[in-house]
Parts: C-alpha cells; sequence; structure tokens
C-alpha cells in the first residue's frame, strides 16, 4: 500500500524532472560528450602508470580496467541521481523552503533524494556497463549465477555507500548553512575511487578504508569480479554499507530537530 | 587623471570584495582541501616507483605535486558559474549600465578569493611539509618572482577561456556544461594529476601547442626547479592570451547587441 504509493509519486518525479532537463537538449548532448572524454582521459591517466610498469599494487592493467568501469558506472549514478538532488537541500534550507518539503504528506529523505533526475548520466552508466564488458572479455571471467549474484550485492552496497556519503554531507549544511563546497571536498576525495586501493601508502589506505570507505566502494566489487575477493570482505561490505544507510537516515532525523527556517 | 581613476575603481572593488570573501572563510578552506588530488596522485607515483620510469627523483616529483597543488589554488576560475546565475536572475542587466565591465568586478572577486585563499593554502603545504620534511626548499628570489608571474598568466588563460565560454550566455543561457566539457582536457593534459613529461610521445608532440600544459605544468616545474624551456613558456603563455584576449572583445560586444533583458 505504501510503496505503491512512493513508486507512484517517483514516476511523477521522474515524468517533471525529465520534461523540464530535456528542454535543454544541447546541454545533454554536450554532458554526453564529456562523459565520453572523461572516461577517456581517466584511461589515458592509467595508461601512464603502466607504461613502463606490469602492475601497480598487485593489479594489471587489464583489472585496474574493472575498477575505472564500476567508477564510471558509480560517478554516472551520481550524476543522475545523488548530485541534482542532495545539492539542492543546500539551497531548501539556505531560502528557507525546506519546510514546504517537511510540511508534505511524505517522508522528507524521499522527497529530498529522488526529486530530480540528470538524464546525461545515463549514458556514463552505459559506457561504464559497455567497459566492463569489455574486461569481462579480456580477463576471461566466466559468468555463472553466483558471480553475477555476488556483483550484483556488492554494486548496490557500494551505491548505498555512496548515497549515504552525499548524504550525510548534505545534511550537514542544517547547522553550517554554506556549506556548498563540503560536497565538492568529497567529490574530490571520491576521485582516488579510480584506482586499486593498494596503490597507495599504507596510511592512506587506512584513511580510506575507515573514515571514507572508497576501498569498499570500488575495490572490493572489482575483487569479486576478478574472483579473489574473500567471504569476509563480502560480509563486510553488507554489514558497512547497512550501518552507513541507518545511521545516515538517523542523522538526518536527528539533524531535522535543529532545523529552523530561514530567518528565525 | 584616468588612470587615477581606474586605479581607485580597481581598488574599491578589490576591497569590496575582499570583505565579501572574508564572510566565506569555511567555504573557501573547503575549496582548499578539495585541491588535494595531487597530494593522492604523488602517493601513488612514489609508492609504486613510477617516478623511476621518467627519471624524476622522489624529492623533485613530490616538490613538483605540491607546486601543482598551489598554482591550481592560484589559477581556479568560476566566473562561469557566477555569470551564469546572474544572466538568469536577471543582475546582469544593472552591471551593464555601469560604466565597468562587468568582468573587471568578476576579475576582483577572483583576485580577492585568492587572497582569502592563501593562509589556508599555505597551512595546508605545512602539513605537506611536515609529512615529506625531505622534500622542503627555498626557490630563489628571481625564480619566485618569475613562477608568480607565469601563475598569474595561467589565471589570465583561464579567465579569459571562461569569460569566453560565459558569454555562450548571451545565447544559450545555460553555458555551464561547456565548461564541464573543457574542464576534462584541463584536468588530464595540464599536469595537475601526472607531469606531462611522462606522457606518451604521441601526446607529447602536439600537447605542448595547446594552452592546457602552461596552465599547470609550466608554472609548477619552474617553481620547483624541475627542467622546464623558461622562455618558450613565456612565449606560449603570452601567445594565448594575445590569441583569447581580441576573442573575448569580439564575443562580449556581439553578446552585448544579442543581450535582452529578461521578460522582454
Amino acid at each position: 500500500m505504501n510503496i505503491k504509493k512512493y513508486l507512484k509519486v517517483y514516476k511523477k518525479f521522474l515524468h517533471t524532472s525529465l520534461a523540464s532537463e530535456l528542454e535543454y537538449k544541447t546541454n545533454i548532448l554536450i554532458d554526453l560528450i564529456t562523459a565520453i572524454f572523461s572516461l577517456i582521459g581517466s584511461i589515458f591517466l592509467l595508461s601512464i602508470f603502466f607504461q613502463n610498469n606490469d602492475s601497480i599494487g598487485g593489479w594489471e592493467f587489464e583489472q585496474a580496467l574493472i575498477i575505472q568501469g564500476i567508477y564510471t558506472i558509480l560517478n554516472g549514478i551520481t550524476n543522475t541521481w545523488f548530485n541534482p538532488n542532495l545539492t539542492e537541500i543546500v539551497k531548501h534550507i539556505r531560502e528557507g523552503t525546506l519546510d514546504f518539503v517537511l510540511l508534505k504528506p511524505i517522508d522528507s529523505q524521499f522527497f529530498i533524494s529522488f526529486k530530480k533526475i540528470t538524464p546525461s548520466g545515463f549514458l556514463e552508466i552505459m559506457l561504464g556497463f559497455c567497459l566492463l564488458l569489455y574486461c569481462i572479455r579480456i580477463n576471461q571471467i566466466n559468468i555463472n549465477l553466483s558471480f553475477l549474484t555476488l556483483s550484483l550485492i556488492t554494486i548496490i552496497c557500494s551505491i548505498c555507500i555512496l548515497y549515504s556519503l552525499w548524504f550525510f554531507i548534505s545534511t550537514t549544511t542544517i547547522w553550517f548553512v554554506k556549506t556548498w563546497n563540503a560536497t565538492e571536498v568529497l567529490r574530490s576525495f571520491l576521485y582516488i575511487g579510480r584506482f586499486p586501493l593498494n596503490s597507495f601508502s599504507f596510511s592512506l589506505r587506512i584513511f580510506f578504508s575507515i573514515f571514507i570507505p572508497i576501498a569498499f566502494i570500488t575495490t572490493i566489487p572489482s575483487e569479486v569480479f576478478l574472483g579473489i575477493s574473500q567471504l569476509w570482505k563480502i560480509l563486510l561490505e553488507v554489514i558497512v554499507s547497512t550501518v552507513f544507510l541507518f545511521t545516515s537516515r538517523k542523522f538526518w532525523l536527528y539533524a531535522l530537530k535543529f532545523y529552523s527556517s530561514a530567518s528565525s | 587623471m584616468m588612470s587615477n581613476l581606474i586605479n581607485s575603481k580597481i581598488l574599491t572593488l578589490l576591497k569590496v570584495q575582499y570583505s565579501n570573501m572574508l564572510e566565506y572563510r569555511v567555504e573557501i578552506a573547503l575549496w582548499a582541501i578539495s585541491g588535494i588530488i595531487p597530494f593522492f596522485m604523488l602517493n601513488i607515483w612514489t609508492n609504486n616507483n613510477l617516478n623511476e620510469s621518467i627519471s624524476i627523483s622522489e624529492i623533485m616529483l613530490s616538490r613538483y605535486f605540491l607546486c601543482a597543488f598551489f598554482v591550481r589554488q592560484f589559477s581556479v576560475v568560476w566566473v562561469v558559474f557566477s555569470f551564469e546565475e546572474d544572466s538568469l536572475m536577471g543582475k546582469v542587466s544593472p552591471y551593464l549600465i555601469q560604466p565597468l565591465n562587468p568582468f573587471f568586478r568578476y576579475f576582483a572577486q577572483h583576485l580577492a578569493e585568492q587572497i582569502t585563499r592563501f593562509p589556508f593554502a599555505v597551512i595546508i603545504a605545512f602539513f605537506f611539509f611536515i609529512f615529506n620534511p625531505e622534500s622542503i626548499w627555498i626557490p630563489n628570489l628571481g625564480i619566485l618572482f618569475l613562477s608568480i608571474i607565469s601563475i598569474f598568466l595561467s589565471f589570465l588563460i583561464q579567465f579569459l577561456i571562461q569569460s569566453i565560454v560565459a558569454c555562450l550566455c548571451f545565447w544559450t543561457e545555460k553555458a555551464s556544461a561547456v565548461e564541464r566539457l573543457l574542464f576534462i582536457p584541463t584536468l588530464f593534459l595540464s599536469g595537475l594529476l601526472a607531469p606531462v613529461v611522462s606522457f606518451p610521445q604521441y601526446v607529447k608532440s602536439w600537447v605542448y601547442l595547446t594552452p592546457f600544459p602552461y596552465l599547470i605544468d609550466f608554472p609548477a616545474n619552474l617553481l620547483s626547479g624541475n627542467a622546464t624551456n623558461i622562455r618558450g613558456g613565456f612565449i606560449m603563455q603570452i601567445l594565448w592570451i594575445l590569441l583569447l584576449f581580441p576573442l573575448f572583445k569580439k564575443i562580449w560586444s556581439a553578446g552585448t547587441k544579442k543581450y535582452t533583458a529578461m521578460g522582454s
């Protein structure tokens, strides 16, 4: 009953935001070209690293491409859903329009997280999938049911962690109001997700597993693809993503208690 | 008389914008933090001994990336985003009546922001030196002077390119997509993520003709004391400015003729 209602509302969200985004057709076209160039650029950078080396942090070029593929998919998802919606929280709080969101007979987190959609991110997701398919071929990975389920589980967990991180950072604006750039900081840290975690020094590896779990976001799914991931890592990722989702939800509810509308 | 007037105008603008920027300290600090990608890149380079293949010692490479960070900090340009917002909000019309090209206003904004940003960048550099004490060095005054000029020229090039893109707002209203597209080559070819010397030959053969290596790679090499063609670099920077400035003037006068205020 309830889920039906939310699905219905989401359909309306999709419809309205697609309609408004498609007004800017050249924009979408330019964004598509940007996505393609961005992927070419990252592969170019990776190829510089592998110019005179066979492996970086134990990853060969063909294997590192998998990380790139997964990063591209996740980046596409970020650009399609997280970025347009969660940067909007800042605007809501600055202009006091969060009141209208809170008054609606619908969960405020749902409304804020899914209201908008940027269609140009779809191409990035597709590009990522193509790259992954290519990687499956060159790395001679055999596809079977357990491989598919495990990779699906880990990627979904990555998306959940990523979402929680974005949501977490955006929520802090309730206190700081003017942190437009906090998401920029997150973005630049996430950039590291393009490279295997083992290629960093020990201290950075610790930092990127505990504070900003980039390790979980791209490296573990890639290891699952290569069939070299241990079961405990996958379990850990599931646990971490649940904890993240749960905490970000609690944090949002907690932060709302401190929300006082603009000018009050 | 005339030059006095311009001087006082510029000084007033700078003062106003500086006090304005001081209001946004947290935001600017976050901006400074979001620029630390070069340090992560350095970590990948040295941790995997990739620098041996391009025959740059670890210390010189760490200085290079520190300088790249600094150059980036003082040549970041966001005029497209300001201008796009102003033109969408209809703020451009009052600016146009004033006896001062609105881009002077943005120019002063950028300079003021750089002054505000300076202490934060120094703090980040300080931490960098704590972790890498062996890479401390003091460039001699002449080199320091030349590098400051080259960083300013790099800033000018980027400011002109972005102003040209910003003028597209007169036609399309949303010009930031074009800027995002242009940011991709800036990111990958400017030397922010990998020094241009490390690029494969088929890229190196043409990349020095584009403006990109002169945005970060050239000033960073100059400041860090790595090998670079000083005279050639300056000539190319000035050539690009001489090329871009008339282009900007042309597109500006064409754009203001095309401009109609919102609602007309």
